[in-house]
């Protein structure tokens, strides 16, 4: 193991052009969703699935352009370690509010 | 020969190797340390997800969230995130000076984006929206404080590396620890674009 | 001044309490007085307290656990006894505002601090060991996880005297929990000894987690790991994954009771419901946190004593993997009754049922491994039956609350209480239990009794039968768990049985204490001079028992599954020569900041019970300085010189020699 390394500081290696073209992309998809809600001329929908598109995406342009996610480093455990912690999440916050809901649903609690 | 393995591999596993090693080793330390924290925030958004909509007769999301307001603190916290970047890629080039310089900015607009929440809170609470008026203020605060707390003790961090930078310089100890701390700094960034998506921009609709 | 804490609040008017308080007070000031006596207490504090020796902190997290059993178990015979006389309209000798918090307070003991330190405690002993490292990968949070520990453990204690424990139940359900209703401080010293206990649980698992990943040793691919490293792998993911779960759930309960939030109290749109979710989806994992490392434990003890090796290692290894992932989704199965509808219900139900596959693979694994072996009956080999055998009928109980129509009758019954006393005792504690007599040698140089661990073993064995098979009968008659007195006179022959039970776990447990002095009485007839008393398989029986600090002089290169045992069958066998050339080994230094962390931790949880504020402060405070104290300190590491090494391979050497 110890001697797959690919970096020996851990994960940054970024450059000035990464993180400069993270800053915009953020800048562009922080005034899309902000924009969208705050023109008031959408659909609750349309609104949502935006605002769901530019988050996901703005998370992964900071992932890989600021903290310089890869595959590789560590042997791949970094990115190994945050799929994993975020499909659990996943299957926790999803499976919280299913059921949440349907305890809500059927003790008529809303 | 299986036999020797136990007693004559020496020489090339020794120091240096072990050495360069725990730098690494932290920052990867951190990063797992990191997971956790992310499930810390899991919690309290599905915590918010169910009791987001609890108002209790008490003001609704529509009612209490700026979105301008949230803007600039989301401007704040994402620019200062750029310029921490900056700081790392001047400890790459060996640039103390610059280090510092770009800590001093991020610290500043960290500290903005800490004050601005303040004055959010300090405004709803007198409002009497405080977070003990429904189950919802509960939620609300209590997920939105979790992060400010932690920006909170990342200005305590930025400061404590400032003034160890400034007294010994890049080295084998504080390089790791500037590396923890940007990881923190831009993690806790994503969990904003989380919180302003799922929490005011959701909740404004 | 000293906020809700008044003189008052020392219950007096229990004798029960006063006198066990008078017991401990004389007990531990006999302790204090011979350390006194002896002058040990430098010795104590630079060999044991500020130590960052993994081996050393293991055999403190284990001996911490026996103590904490024989609370428990106080707690849980009190219960017996009480449940065995109060029937038929008898009230027992126990008041409900007692006998409620004692059964909380078992419930707690025996999982936070009997259950969890004894699983950490073997990892720490032997995970390094079997991985070919010198230490884990962050020797001084390892110690202060260990303080942190301590300091919840001293916590629940201290609320024996001073004050109250929780009447809630072990995981303090809300709104039961909330200041409504629960006013006293019971629930507070609940809240902040799980909490500090439970950060120093978080760290181990970031420690552990990526000490196997990064400190192998050369050749030590993943898939040449043994068993139970790979098991406190997959433990470790579970600790990081779920124990935050509980941190942030915990800190909602006390914001509802410190802040008057309203998370999970029954008006102002609280949900007491998503509480009882949060805290299963924590709470679920924790038990696979418990199981796995004994699944491992198992697994080495079989091979070990079978001289084969494990039967499917691989099938093995992606059992435990799959284990992992399905605990996480399987949460609601505690609260099936809560309401969810049918889709949620056979959902869980479906994927409970799923986790018995890989859980069967394991047990056809230890027996296809045993088969046309040479099985020695020693007591490690006989904790691991008993468990095959207890476990696996522990398993299909557990396979019957896991059907939704089932559980509707069964839930909170006493059927709940056998089912899941029969997999933690029968496969947690024999787990624990084989564990601890199987790698005590490799900690203390000497072998334990083996009369005596089979007669414990055998106490435990019966015992645990006649405790808890009564209990699956009750709760068919209608007899639920926690019940302070009941009607049906019919249900009291069985109690007794089940108390008479109790009684022979009891002997169980005082036979582990006897086998520890009669063993430690007579450690030079049985001391282990080669290092592998047990002509075992894996890395950690390549070094002296016990280890040099530095466990390894030149850290092994790995060529297979079982490394040690294949060098060992080379032409010639294996011979554990002499070094020639020795070098400088580089070590972590001692802390005095761990413990001094756990002392303000422990200042900080006591004063927050109390609602006392300055010392709130002033815990906090300490924490803070200690912690910068710490990361200002470039003195953290040393060089044990060659020569010192060697000389101390040296006396290795010439005790072989002697021997031979």
């Amino acid at each position: 193991m110890s001697d797959i390394h690919t970096s020996h500081d851990g994960a940054s290696h970024g450059s000035y052009k990464s993180y400069f073209i993270g800053l915009i992309i953020s800048i562009v998809l922080t005034l899309i969703a902000f924009g969208v809600v705050m023109t008031g001329g959408f659909s609750v929908p349309v609104m949502m699935v935006t605002v769901v598109v530019t988050a996901i995406a703005q998370v992964l342009v900071q992932l890989v352009l600021f903290m310089h996610l890869n595959t590789k480093a560590e042997g791949g455990w970094n990115f190994i370690a945050i799929v994993f912690t975020v499909g659990i999440l996943g299957l926790i916050i999803g499976g919280s509010l299913w059921i949440m809901h349907n305890i809500h649903v059927n003790m008529m609690l809303n | 020969m299986a036999t020797d393995t136990l007693t004559n591999h020496d020489a090339h596993a020794h120091d240096g190797h072990e050495h360069h090693d725990a730098g690494a080793m932290k920052v990867f330390g951190f990063w797992i340390y990191l997971m956790s924290d992310l499930v810390i925030f899991g919690s309290l958004f599905a915590t918010f997800g169910v009791l987001g909509t609890a108002t209790a007769g008490g003001p609704t999301s529509q009612e209490i969230f700026e979105l301008p307001f949230v803007l600039v603190e989301t401007f704040l916290l994402l620019v200062s995130s750029f310029t921490f970047g900056l700081a790392v890629l001047a400890q790459n080039a060996g640039d103390r000076g610059a280090v510092l310089k770009w800590l001093a900015v991020t610290f500043l607009l960290g500290f903005g984006f800490v004050a601005m929440e303040v004055y959010e809170f300090h405004h709803l609470i007198a409002q009497g929206h405080g977070p003990d008026r429904s189950a919802f203020l509960s939620a609300f605060f209590t997920l939105v404080g979790t992060h400010g707390l932690h920006v909170t003790f990342g200005l305590i961090w930025i400061a404590t590396m400032f003034i160890q930078i400034s007294r010994r310089g890049l080295d084998s100890v504080t390089k790791p620890r500037m590396l923890c701390l940007s990881l923190f700094w831009h993690f806790l960034d994503i969990v904003w674009i989380c919180v302003f998506s799922f929490v005011y921009l959701f909740g404004a609709m | 001044m000293f906020g809700k804490l008044s003189l008052d609040s020392i219950p007096y008017h229990e004798p029960i309490i006063m006198v066990t308080a008078t017991v401990i007070g004389i007990v531990g000031a006999l302790v204090v007085g011979l350390i006194t006596y002896y002058r040990k207490w430098g010795y104590l504090w630079r060999d044991w307290i500020t130590s960052i020796d993994h081996k050393k902190i293991g055999i403190m997290y284990f001996l911490v656990a026996l103590v904490m059993l024989v609370r428990g178990f106080a707690d849980a015979i009190m219960m017996r006894t009480q449940q065995a006389i109060a029937a038929g309209g008898a009230e027992g000798y126990l008041p409900p505002h007692h006998y409620d918090q004692i059964f909380t307070a078992h419930g707690v003991i025996m999982i936070f601090f009997v259950a969890m330190p004894m699983v950490i405690g073997l990892m720490n002993l032997v995970v390094p060991l079997q991985i070919g490292a010198r230490d884990v990968a962050f020797p001084f949070m390892n110690n202060v996880s260990f303080w942190l520990f301590a300091a919840g453990v001293i916590l629940v204690n201290v609320s024996l005297v001073i004050g109250e424990f929780a009447k809630t139940g072990w995981l303090a359900y809300a709104p039961l929990s909330e200041l409504k209703y629960s006013p006293d401080v019971g629930v507070d010293y609940w809240i902040w000894s799980l909490q500090i206990s439970g950060i120093g649980t978080t760290l181990t698992g970031i420690n552990f987690f990526v000490t196997i990943l990064k400190m192998r040793t050369k050749g030590m691919s993943l898939f040449r790991m043994p068993i139970f490293t790979w098991t406190a792998l997959c433990t470790n993911v579970l600790i990081i994954l779920s124990f935050p779960i509980l941190t942030a759930t915990i800190a909602l309960l006390t914001l509802d009771r410190y802040l008057g939030m309203h998370f999970f109290t029954n008006d102002m749109g609280g949900s007491q419901m998503m509480y009882v979710n949060l805290i299963w989806a924590w709470g679920h994992p924790e038990v696979y946190i418990l199981i796995l490392p004994a699944f491992g434990v198992f697994s080495e003890v079989i091979s070990t004593f079978t001289k084969k090796r494990l039967f499917g290692y691989k099938t093995m290894v992606w059992a435990t993997v799959a284990i992992t992932f399905l605990s996480f989704i399987v949460w609601l199965h505690h609260f099936f009754t809560m309401g969810a509808g049918a889709n949620v219900n056979a959902f869980f139900g479906i994927t409970t049922m799923i986790i018995a596959i890989p859980t069967g693979v394991k047990i056809f694994n230890w027996l296809f491994t045993m088969y046309r072996g040479r099985l020695e009956f020693t007591a490690p080999v006989l904790w691991t039956i008993g468990f095959i055998i207890t476990f696996t009928l522990g398993g299909m109980t557990g396979v019957m609350l896991a059907v939704p129509g089932a559980n509707f009758v069964l839930h909170n019954s006493l059927f709940v209480i056998a089912h899941f006393h029969n997999v933690i005792i029968g496969g947690v504690v024999f787990g624990m239990m084989a564990g601890f007599t199987y790698w005590f040698p490799k900690a203390f140089g000497f072998t334990l009794s083996e009369k005596w661990g089979k007669r414990s073993f055998w106490c435990w064995l019966v015992g645990f039968y006649l405790a808890f098979m009564p209990l699956y009968a009750l709760s068919f008659f209608g007899a639920m768990r926690r019940m302070q007195s009941y009607e049906q006179t019919e249900w009291q022959p069985l109690m007794i049985v089940a108390w008479f039970g109790a009684v022979v776990i009891a002997m169980g447990i005082a036979c582990i204490v006897i086998q520890l002095v009669v063993s430690i009485r007579d450690r030079e007839k049985n001391r282990d001079v080669t290092g592998d008393p047990w002509d075992a398989r894996t890395l950690e029986w390549s070094t002296s028992s016990p280890p040099p600090n530095y466990n390894f002089a030149h850290l092994p290169t790995v060529h297979s599954i079982d490394s040690y045992w294949e060098m060992k069958q080379q032409p010639g066998g294996f011979k554990r020569e002499l070094s020639t050339h020795f070098e400088d080994v580089h070590m972590p230094k001692n802390t005095n900041e761990g413990p001094i962390l756990g002392l303000f931790s422990l200042i900080f949880g006591f004063a927050l019970v109390w609602h006392i504020w300055w010392l709130v402060a002033v815990g906090a405070i300490g924490m803070f300085v200690t912690f910068m104290v710490r990361i200002h300190n470039d003195d953290v590491d040393y060089h044990i010189p060659a020569a010192e090494v060697e000389k101390t391979e040296r006396e290795y050497h010439k005790r072989l020699e002697m021997q031979a």
